[in-house]
């Protein structure tokens, strides 16, 4: 494999090498090259339409890429159902806009992919599901429908729903931009705790506190291109690239 | 601000003691003389609309019941009074046709067996894959009942069907068959899939742009003709496949407006967490869909149930035309009024429970927390 970066022996968890994507004839990804080891936590920062939301979503194919080659613990990312279906067993993920299901309940939330994608009994799902709701702190919740929690109680309900699945990696595309400033806090605490369990993570996300606290790397893309690649000291500390040096003049205050 | 503050007014405010929450300013109702006569507008529209109920219903409580008859035989009705006892002696060749009166507790069953799924399948709780079963074998044992020939019932051809039966039988099949159908053609049509889109885009556009009419004529007198030599297709069966087909192609349109009111972040999480093209679609996208739109759903299956009526063209006795059968018989001085208000009782008891039933369902349905 050329271009990426091989540790010894496992695979990484997540690496793309070479990949492009367009949207029409929007040049969207360019050239993108990335090793995730496995337990490492990324957080992916940069303006609006710089590309990063994309490079998740690429990974579990909710976005194809075009050229390049995208590999999940060893396995590349193709068009093939199977490949893709195997892919998203292992990579859960947490939308900005939470996107619960609203005509079932939260239990039902959590148990629905647990019955139907891995078989697991209603009981153990049931149990599973308790379990995992327990950890985000809001099992008393468990049977009522998402329209009746806050933001915050219902994207801790959708970490929960995708933990269910026990993945070994986590995709997190914007998941306090949607929430009123009371409510970052407790979902950004979960997160916290998730990442010191040693789960591997690609957090999208402009919360620059918890990407110091929690990142082993943060990555600024600007434009489709990762423009930059640090530990979160020196990456606040001493941005090397003017661009994003620019871009954290603007949201550090 | 530049300007100084007013006096009296402070711009610093910490409030020391909370507001209890009090009940809103009781509504005033008017009261009924000023509703009915309160300015010159409402009073004449009140004049008006007063003055032609005083003229018309004394009229037609007279024809209906004061000189109404209500006993004796044909023979007692050629007044000027409503001929009830038509209805009384006739009301098994409206409701069943002209199947062998002998043979009539056939027809009655079937009806009976229809409204019995109808209640059970009322509580959404019995919405199971074994009430779609029970259905499925209702229907066809109730065909079976009608047409005989098997548990040593005699034999009824489908051309001496007629009345309610019928009626019910094409509603139960062209929704039955149609909402499957249909909900196959909304997804059809928001494929990424070329052939199935065009296909889908296809069948709808011809089938909407053609009258109901039409299509019962094309399926009565082109299927015959379409299909190889020696293979006859039954009348009934003819309409149904007529009526289905249109039914597909109205309800996919509702079922369309559904599909693209759910947000494509449902799909896109059903798939992240690894449920198949086949399980988003079916536990997470259409029961949203659907739900949605009830309402809209509710006026097309009304509109099929009267729709079911225009099958009279084929040669196919329903309800409606039953009843004008029953008409044709000399002895009775034609008691048209009588008929069409018994047989237009029977499809607004079907139309109406369908809609209150529709407006529960779409208020049971909503998930709770939404508004």
């Amino acid at each position: 494999m050329n271009a990426v970066p091989e540790t010894t022996g496992a695979p990484s968890a997540v690496a793309f090498d070479a990949v492009n994507k367009w949207y029409g004839s929007y040049h969207a990804l360019r050239d993108v090259d990335l090793t995730v080891a496995r337990g490492e936590r990324i957080v992916i920062c940069g303006p609006s339409g710089s590309g990063k939301s994309s490079l998740i979503r690429c990974i579990n194919r909710l976005e194809t890429h075009q050229t390049g080659r995208i590999l999940v613990n060893g396995n590349e990312v193709t068009a093939d159902p199977k490949r893709i279906e195997a892919v998203r067993r292992e990579v859960g993920m947490v939308f900005q806009g939470f996107n619960l299901f609203p005509h079932l309940t939260v239990l039902e939330n959590c148990t629905l992919a647990q019955t139907w994608v891995k078989k697991t009994p209603e009981k153990e799902a049931a149990r599973r599901a308790m379990a995992y709701l327990e950890r985000v702190r809001i099992p008393e919740q468990a049977d009522k429908y998402p329209g009746q929690l806050s933001g915050g109680q219902q994207q801790r309900v959708a970490i929960a729903r995708s933990l269910c699945m026990e993945p070994e990696i986590m995709l997190f595309d914007e998941p306090t931009s949607a929430l009123d400033a009371e409510m970052v806090k407790e979902v950004l605490d979960i997160m916290v705790e998730l990442a010191s369990d040693g789960m591997t993570m690609l957090c999208v996300t402009h919360e620059m506190g918890f990407a110091r606290q929690v990142a082993d790397r943060v990555v600024f893309m600007d434009a489709g291109q990762i423009v930059e690649v640090g530990a979160p000291e020196s990456f606040f500390a001493r941005p090397q690239h003017a661009r994003t040096r620019q871009f954290l003049g603007q949201i550090l205050h | 601000m530049t300007s100084p503050t007013p006096p009296g007014v402070t711009d610093v405010f910490v409030r020391t003691a909370g507001l209890e929450g009090r009940p809103p300013p009781a509504g005033v109702r008017p009261s009924l003389m000023k509703s009915l006569f309160g300015d010159l507008a409402t009073a004449s529209a009140t004049l008006l609309i007063g003055g032609v109920l005083l003229l018309s219903v004394p009229q037609l409580l007279a024809w209906g019941v004061t000189r109404g008859v209500w006993t004796g035989s044909a023979d007692s009705c050629s007044g000027v009074g409503a001929c009830w006892i038509f209805l009384q002696e006739k009301y098994p060749q409206i409701l069943f046709g002209i199947y062998p009166p002998a043979e009539q507790w056939r027809p009655m069953l079937v009806v009976a067996l229809f409204l019995a799924m109808a209640l059970w399948t009322l509580a959404p709780r019995n919405w199971t894959r074994w009430t779609l079963l029970a259905w499925a074998i209702v229907t066809i044992a109730a065909l079976l009942i009608m047409a005989g020939g098997v548990f040593g019932l005699p034999e009824v051809q489908t051309s001496d069907w007629g009345g309610l039966p019928i009626t019910l039988l094409l509603t139960v099949l062209s929704v039955g068959l149609g909402f499957p159908l249909g909900v196959l053609l909304a997804l059809g049509r928001q494929s990424s899939l070329r052939i199935p889109r065009l296909a889908s885009i296809a069948i709808i556009e011809v089938v909407r742009a053609m009258p109901l009419l039409s299509i019962l004529y094309v399926a009565a007198i082109l299927l015959p003709i379409m299909l190889p030599d020696g293979v006859t297709i039954d009348k009934l069966l003819r309409a149904i496949v007529a009526l289905t087909i249109f039914s597909a192609a109205y309800l996919a349109e509702v079922v369309r407006g559904g599909l693209q009111g759910v947000p494509g972040g449902q799909a896109e999480a059903a798939r992240a967490l690894g449920l198949s093209w086949a399980a988003t679609t079916r536990l997470v996208v259409l029961p949203q869909a659907i739900s949605k739109v009830i309402p809209p759903l509710t006026n097309t299956v009304v509109v099929i149930v009267k729709n079911t009526s225009l099958v009279l063209v084929v040669g196919l006795f329903d309800l409606l035309s039953s009843g004008r059968a029953a008409l044709a018989d000399p002895r009775w001085p034609g008691p048209y009024a009588e008929t069409y208000l018994f047989v237009a009782l029977i499809y607004f008891v079907i139309c109406f429970g369908i809609s209150r039933y529709a407006a529960w369902l779409e208020h049971h349905l909503s998930p709770r927390g939404s508004r």
